[in-house]
């Protein structure tokens, strides 16, 4: 066992965590922030992406002890004062979720990729999101609802 | 996965120190490979060394060569104004934006997979890697199916990628995987021209029989006649031998026609 430190969705934490334990799992059975989920195990689907010193990473491929010292934010840190953060809004709006189970890491890998293209065409959404998968939505509404973000919802 | 002890190096000797105190230690960059293989129990290491905090990430150019530290993400690669048009596509292409924010060139080339990227650029364009033991030209480091030249503990510190008169870098990904199905990178290097094809045997080549080819004629059309024999080719689910020998020639063509 080994201690790890971190800022999380602003807060400062630490636990204990063995080498071989994720940051995914730090964040879910640690922390209890089980809104990042794990959709496979083959570092492919991205529903356990977070940003870790504000670039999206899957936190399944990432162990705890590597996020010594970084700066960790999770679904649960985007909604301010009950407000929902302006893609989790956009998702809303544009009915770009049914099961919901892919929405936590497709609105945080949206809302890094909106950071890094400003004005994103269409094509440039669905490249950048080739790294989260969706079983129900078929993407369409995704793509519209990262565009509606983007032009500032 | 198995347990391990988890260390993270300050610099490469560190790093190299720490290897040899383990038991049976490997090192980790950007552990887009090397975390996967640990949950299949494919690997179980006493130990492993981050080498994060080795303070091995980087871009330089000089003029006449540019040379990137063996944990610079693919993500930094591909935003880098100091890297050639040609090998930021390289970057830009693998696996998806999570990956390339985390994965690293060392680790790419480390690896070894017979369906990686990066092993094409250096082929191509006759890189050489630096170790914290020696230089070691591409065409002598990629030997076999996730084998390379590396002693055991050999730490990959940088690579260095010559200029080129003219490169590009054509692949057809896996739809699911990103990863190349064929991918090949074609170059005017200062040795003359080169062409290295991945994804199509157990490791990334040269062929020399495009070379001659586009040496006597650089355009698309000279690949014309040529046919890759589909023996010792990859055939999976995804494509069968045939079907990989002739995207190689179809890549080449694409590869030749965007460099221009
Ligand atoms: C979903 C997904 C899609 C992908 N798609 C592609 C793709 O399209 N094309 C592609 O080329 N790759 C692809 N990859 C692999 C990706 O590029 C990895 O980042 C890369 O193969 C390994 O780099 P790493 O830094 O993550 O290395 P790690 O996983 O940390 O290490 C890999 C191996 O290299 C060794 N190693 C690492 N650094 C060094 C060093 N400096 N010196 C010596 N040994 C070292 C480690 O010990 C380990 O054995 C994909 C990966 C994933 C998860
Ligand atoms: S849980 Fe599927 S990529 Fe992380
Ligand atoms: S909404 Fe169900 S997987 Fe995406």
């Amino acid at each position: 066992m080994a201690t790890v430190s971190m800022t999380v969705n602003g807060q400062a934490v630490s636990g204990d965590v063995e080498g071989r334990t994720l940051l995914v799992q730090f964040l879910r059975e640690n922390l209890n922030l089980t809104g990042t989920h794990v959709g496979c195990d083959t570092s492919q689907c991205g529903a356990c992406v977070v940003h870790v010193n504000g670039d999206s990473m899957k936190s399944c491929t990432m162990l705890a002890l590597e996020a010594e010292g970084a700066d960790v934010t999770t679904i649960e840190g985007l909604a301010k004062g009950g407000e929902l953060h302006p893609m989790q809004q956009a998702f809303k709006d544009n009915h770009g979720l049914q099961c919901g189970f892919c929405t936590p890491g497709m609105v945080m890998s949206a809302i890094d990729l909106v950071a890094k293209n400003p004005n994103p065409d269409e094509a440039t959404i669905r490249e950048q999101l080739e790294g989260n998968i969706c079983r129900c939505t078929g993407y369409h509404n995704i793509v519209k609802a990262v565009q509606q973000a983007a032009q500032g919802g | 996965m198995y347990d391990f002890n988890f260390h993270s190096a300050s610099s490469v000797d560190d790093a190299a120190s720490k290897l040899a105190a383990a038991k049976d230690g490997t090192v980790m960059a950007g552990g887009q490979t090397l975390i996967p293989v640990l949950k299949q129990r494919l690997a179980s290491p006493s130990d492993v060394v981050s080498l994060a905090g080795a303070g091995l990430s980087g871009i330089t150019n000089n003029g006449d060569s540019v040379t990137i530290g063996a944990t610079t993400t693919h993500a930094a690669v591909a935003a880098s104004g100091d890297v050639p048009a040609a090998l930021r596509s390289v970057a830009e292409g693998i696996g998806d934006a999570q990956v390339r924010n985390r994965g690293t060139i060392g680790g790419s080339i480390a690896n070894n997979d017979p369906a990686a990227d990066y092993p094409a650029a250096l082929l191509g364009l006759g890189a050489t890697v630096t170790t914290n033991q020696r230089d070691i030209a591409a065409d002598d480091f990629f030997i076999g199916l996730f084998e390379t030249a590396l002693n055991d503990g050999e730490i990959v510190k940088s690579v260095t990628f010559p200029n080129a008169t003219k490169a590009a870098y054509a692949k057809f990904p896996n739809p699911a995987s990103r990863y190349a199905m064929v991918g090949v990178f074609v170059a005017q290097a200062a040795d003359g021209v080169r062409v290295a094809v991945t994804g199509a045997t157990d490791c990334a080549h040269r062929g020399p029989r495009l070379e001659a080819a586009l040496s006597a004629n650089w355009s698309a059309s000279a690949l014309d006649g040529i046919t890759i024999p589909p023996e010792n080719l990859n055939s999976d689910i995804h494509g069968s031998a045939e079907y990989r020998a002739n995207l190689v020639i179809v890549m080449a063509k694409r590869a030749v026609e965007a460099a221009g």
